[in-house]
């Protein structure tokens, strides 16, 4: 585990779901690791018989959590639904983690995604030689899950072509796969099932078939509600993407990170904290995910360059990044909320120092 | 199972029972409905106003049906200061199951709470009903949000014990602490106070099984030992109000709690189907949601609902929950049937979760002569009070719909907006239909039975009610609205008196401005008048004579005026040549003298340049002035000051800059005083000439910007004559569809 970039959810919580796993008592439906309650429990966080802790993976509403676990209870499939970093992957990961134990049965949906990737593709070599058999059979991660009776993922699900979507249709309802070569079929085995995602805000995307949406349970991921939350959030991702990318320990001062997640909340939602002025809204999606980057990048400039505590500059270059995607109305955008907000605080002015530096 | 209950030593033999319920609580109705049957009482105590003791057998009647609510209205209180008190009862309210149990049976019904009389004649009383819910204290103290779900989870799950309430009793008992005679003051304790005087005076009657259905809150106090003779002498002396009590109509959204009424409750449509539903509340919820999606549109399958239905079961089984509540089978029909969004939600919410149902009380039901007299007229003109919005659209020259249009208007003079008239079909007036949104109100017949002052006929009362609002009214435009309102409602008794007051008050009327707000409603109403069918003779005499006043005040009105007054008087001026040109060329000739009066304004120093310019246009668009170009170039001339220039082109282009499109000429003048202008005055005069542009559309400006890059060339595409050979065929299609032309 400690070689890899970037564990897996299994990995790096197994020993929170081997805890989990002991502990829990409840019935678990056919093919699944925990209970239904173990996995709201895993991913909401709890407290443990015996002083364990849990962490929380998601901070969010429960109601949606449940939802989600409930759903794939009823081996229906779950098409998680948000604006650009709302947490859909991060969800889909634990969840799948939680129920099968294994996260990777992944297909990335992108708009050169072929229906092999969801069904089943062929080794040609094998194929010419011997002729269509089972050895020749190339599964997709779908197809393996449906085998194992795992739960299987799909990213981007709109971002595949319309075709390639609807291969996924017989296989949900039907939850069989037919492979006429071969005049055979692989049916599921119990605590196979879905989860999608997608972002219903990024323009080029096809949209669903209203035939293939009615498979899915849909469950929206909302953007965090308060500012607290998205601070919370914020601080506990960059502490742990700081263990796994060994950067130097920056404290991540707190203060700087409420004043990121305050910059993104405000220029999101196009008025100030104080509802007092109205601003331009940039083009990009400033979510809660770019804060974390932003964050990130701005420790890592801290300890390499700087006195390794986080300043103003440190992150002032990552927030104009991620605000202006667009050169030219997106720096108005900026430029207008840093003379009318930004200037008017005074306890920002070393923050409106360093972004007018940049300028 | 009795209910650890006082019994007096002189009624040693008489078993009572308490039933401590929720108020519309479904489980509480269900289980006080299985309790009354169980016990078989002889008498039945409802915590209510005992005033209506009387009105209980009409609960019987097969023409009462819930949601309807316990009216007391303060008799004969002056208008204004509304005092009236209600009683809310829905089918699955326990009182209402007990008061229909013992209207079934034959038992006779008592209720049992301080009457209406005192209550009303209290100083502030806002507070309608037991503000606090004991069961949800219960609740939330194991670790429930919901009481109904409570109660479900833990009393109507419990088989071994058919009856909760020895439960209820002893958990309130415990909840209260110990009920001594001063453990409890204000107005409750005078209410258990007569709840326990009624007991008494029930066992006294020679009742033997009395049954007691209340509060649950109040269990203990009717159980307590407190001696008679406190309970008098805190009865004592209380003032009392003259009250009259009915049952009226009400509606669910006025039971749900969002109304602020105090013991409302968040979900009536969903507690009415857990109370209604046979079996399978579940099953029935969801597929009922799915048909109210299906009626807007919305794709809905029985195999979505299938998919909600096990989602909202493992949902509730995930949460540790036996049965599937609100909260679960919304987040099913927001997963599966909505696909995550939030709108259809909220529709589903409105139309189920609340449930616009009105409910409907029989005739023989105690009226004022106003309801009564309205009830009629609902039924001649077959219009049917219902809690839901809908769209009425009338047409005028249908007896049937004048008939209706007169009612609605008639009830807004009287306050009841039953009809509201729809804001956007208000420029269509003239034509023969008029759009209405109705909606009724429960709070309407407490309107109607305080407009009973007025009449005993809507019409009487309408009339009466339109002569007081004259007798009273502010200015001129109040009385002149309240004459259109008048002949709208077609109310020709109210309408000479309602003309006489605003003849009086017209004449001694001083400002202009008044005068001229006040003319519009009343040449609408003439103009209009015939298509209603009523007299204008009244009205034509007032118009002549605010019409001529109007002339005679204009030069004093329109000279020395500052920048806000001029353009205040610019409305005014609009107003009322629209209104005169309406009126058009008849025999009074106000139109021609009007026009007369503008042009002897044009020619007055010390005009606003707003109205100069304004006037200059109106008659320039009445074909009066010939020369508009030289005017014009006068008026923004390098010799007039820059500020005063602008206004007037203000004023000028006040509705509008087609004119500038079409008119080469004025087009040049403009384009040639603004190209003249020295660059300092250009300055101050660009503000102003930006407000005027500014409030055309963006085509209007293209095209103007058009013809200003391109000057000197006609308005047509292009120069050319057009070419009768290739126009022929496109004239005959159009004269063809228009009719004009048979093929």
């Amino acid at each position: 585990m400690t070689d890899v970039l970037r564990p897996h959810a299994e990995q790096e919580f197994a020993a929170e779901l081997a805890l989990l796993a002991e502990h829990d008592d409840r019935p678990r439906p056919p093919g699944w690791k925990l209970s239904p309650w173990a996995v709201t429990a895993y991913l909401l966080g709890a407290e443990l018989p015996g002083g364990a802790v849990v962490t929380p993976k998601y901070v969010g509403p429960r109601r949606l959590v449940e939802v989600a676990v409930a759903t794939l209870a009823t081996d229906r499939a779950l098409l998680l639904l948000g604006v650009p970093g709302t947490a859909k992957t991060w969800v889909s990961e634990h969840l799948a983690a939680a129920i099968s134990g294994d996260s990777t049965l992944l297909v990335q949906g992108t708009a050169g995604t072929s229906e092999e990737a969801v069904r089943y593709g062929w080794n040609y070599a094998r194929l010419l030689a011997e002729g269509p058999s089972a050895a020749a059979l190339v599964e997709s991660p779908l197809l393996r899950a449906m085998r194992r009776g795992a739960v299987a993922r799909v990213e981007e699900l709109t971002r595949m072509p319309g075709d390639v979507q609807d291969a996924l249709i017989t296989l949900l309802s039907e939850k069989a796969l037919p492979v006429p070569e071969l005049n055979t079929e692989v049916q599921a085995r119990p605590g196979f099932t879905v989860i999608a995602t997608a972002n219903d805000r990024d323009r080029g995307v096809n949209e669903l078939s209203s035939a293939l949406r009615r498979r899915f349970n849909t469950v929206v991921l909302p953007l965090p509600e308060t500012v607290e939350d998205e601070v919370a959030i914020v601080a506990r991702r960059v502490e742990q993407l700081g263990t796994a990318l060994e950067l130097p320990a920056a404290p991540a001062g707190l203060a700087e990170i409420r004043r990121v997640v305050t910059v993104f909340r405000e220029l999101r939602s196009g008025v100030s904290a104080d509802g007092r002025t109205t601003l331009k809204v940039p083009s990009g999606t400033l979510s809660t995910a770019e804060a974390i980057s932003v964050v990130t990048g701005g420790l890592a400039l801290a300890a390499h360059f700087g006195d390794g505590v986080l300043r103003p500059s440190d992150v002032a270059a990552g927030i104009v990044g991620a605000v202006v995607q667009d050169p030219s109305a997106d720096a108005v955008a900026w430029q207008e909320y840093l003379e009318t907000v930004v200037r008017a605080r005074p306890e920002w002015n070393d923050f409106y120092r360093a972004c007018r530096d940049l300028a | 199972m009795t209910s650890p209950a006082v019994l007096d030593p002189d009624a040693a033999q008489a078993v009572v029972e308490v039933y401590g319920v929720r108020h519309h609580g479904p489980g509480s109705a269900r289980a006080v409905r299985r309790a009354l049957a169980a016990f078989g009482p002889d008498a039945v105590l409802i915590e209510g106003p005992p005033e209506a003791d009387a009105l209980v057998p009409l609960a019987a009647d097969p023409g009462m049906t819930p949601p309807v609510a316990l009216l007391a209205y303060a008799d004969g209180a002056e208008p204004g200061r509304r005092r009236a008190l209600f009683w809310p009862f829905a089918e699955f309210s326990p009182e209402w199951q007990a008061l229909r149990y013992a209207v079934g049976v034959g038992v006779p019904v008592r209720f049992c709470d301080l009457p209406a009389a005192h209550r009303l004649a209290e100083e502030d009383d806002d507070d309608p009903g037991d503000a606090s819910d004991p069961l949800g204290m219960l609740a939330e103290a194991a670790g429930y949000d919901d009481a109904e779900r409570w109660w479900d989870d833990v009393v109507e799950h419990r088989v071994d014990d058919p009856s909760p309430f020895p439960a209820i009793a002893e958990a309130m008992a415990e909840l209260r602490g110990p009920v001594t005679p001063d453990a409890v003051s204000g107005r409750e304790a005078r209410r258990e106070a007569f709840m326990r005087r009624t007991l008494r005076r029930a066992r006294r009657d020679g009742f033997r099984r009395i049954a007691v259905v209340c509060g649950a809150w109040h269990v203990p106090a009717l159980a307590a030992r407190i001696p008679a003779a406190h309970d008098d002498r805190l009865l004592r002396g209380l003032p009392r109000a003259k009250v009259a009590l009915t049952w009226v109509p009400w509606t669910h959204g006025r039971l749900a709690g969002r109304s602020g009424y105090g013991a409302g409750v968040r979900s009536p449509g969903w507690y009415h189907h857990l109370f209604t539903a046979p079996d399978r509340p579940v099953e029935r919820w969801l597929t009922a949601a799915a048909r109210v999606l299906r009626a807007e549109d919305l794709h809905v399958s029985s195999a979505d609902v299938i998919e909600a239905v096990r989602l909202a079961e493992a949902l509730a089984a995930l949460r540790g929950r036996p049965l599937a509540g609100l909260d679960e089978v919304t987040e099913a029909v927001r997963a599966v049937l909505c696909g995550g969004a939030d709108e259809p939600v909220a529709l589903v919410a409105r139309r189920l979760v609340v449930g616009e149902r009105l409910g409907a009380v029989p005739d023989a039901t105690p009226m004022v002569p106003l309801q009564r007299d309205l009830v009629a007229a609902q039924r001649r003109l077959r219009l049917r009070p219902s809690a839901e919005e809908k769209d009425l659209d009338l047409d005028l020259r249908v007896p049937t719909d004048l008939e209706r249009s007169r009612l609605l208007h008639r009830l807004r003079l009287l306050e009841v907006e039953w009809g509201v008239p729809d804001p956007d079909a208000s420029r269509s007036r003239g034509t023969f239909r008029e759009a209405w949104t109705v909606r009724w109100r429960p709070e309407f017949d407490v309107r109607l039975i305080e407009a009973g002052v007025w009449g005993t006929t809507v019409a009487d009362a309408a009339a009466a009610r339109a002569r007081d609002l004259a007798a009273h009214a502010g200015s001129l435009a109040d009385l002149t609205a309240l004459a259109e309102r008048c002949l709208l409602a077609d109310l020709g008794a109210a309408l000479p008196d309602v003309m006489r007051v605003l003849a009086d008050r017209a004449a001694v009327e001083p400002g202009t401005a008044h005068l001229m707000a006040a003319l519009p409603a009343l040449v609408r109403a003439l103009r209009y008048g015939d298509v209603r069918g009523t007299d204008p003779a009244p009205l034509r005499t007032v118009v002549d004579g605010l019409a001529v006043r109007i002339r005679i005040g204009l030069p004093r009105a329109a000279t020395g005026l500052d920048d806000d007054a001029a353009r205040a008087l610019l409305a005014g001026i609009g107003a009322v040549h629209e209104a005169l040109s309406l009126l058009g060329d008849d025999a009074s000739g106000h139109r021609d003298a009007w026009l007369d009066a503008l042009t002897d304004l044009l020619g007055r120093p010390n005009v606003h340049g707003v109205i100069d310019g304004r006037v200059t246009r109106l008659l320039l668009d009445t074909g009066r002035l010939p020369d508009a170009s030289g005017r014009m170039a006068r008026a923004v001339s390098s010799g007039a000051p820059a500020d005063r220039a602008a206004a007037w082109i203000e004023g000028f282009l006040a509705d509008g800059g087609v004119v500038l499109v079409h008119d080469d000429a004025l087009l040049g003048l403009l384009d040639d005083w603004l190209a003249g202008l020295p660059a300092e005055t250009f300055g101050t005069v660009l503000p102003l000439l930006r407000r005027t542009f500014g409030a055309y559309g963006a085509a209007e400006r293209r095209a103007i910007g058009e013809r200003v890059r391109r000057p000197g060339r006609p308005t047509g595409p292009s120069g050319d004559d057009p070419d009768p050979a290739r126009a022929d065929p496109a004239a005959a299609t159009v004269l063809r569809i228009l009719g004009w032309e048979t093929a």
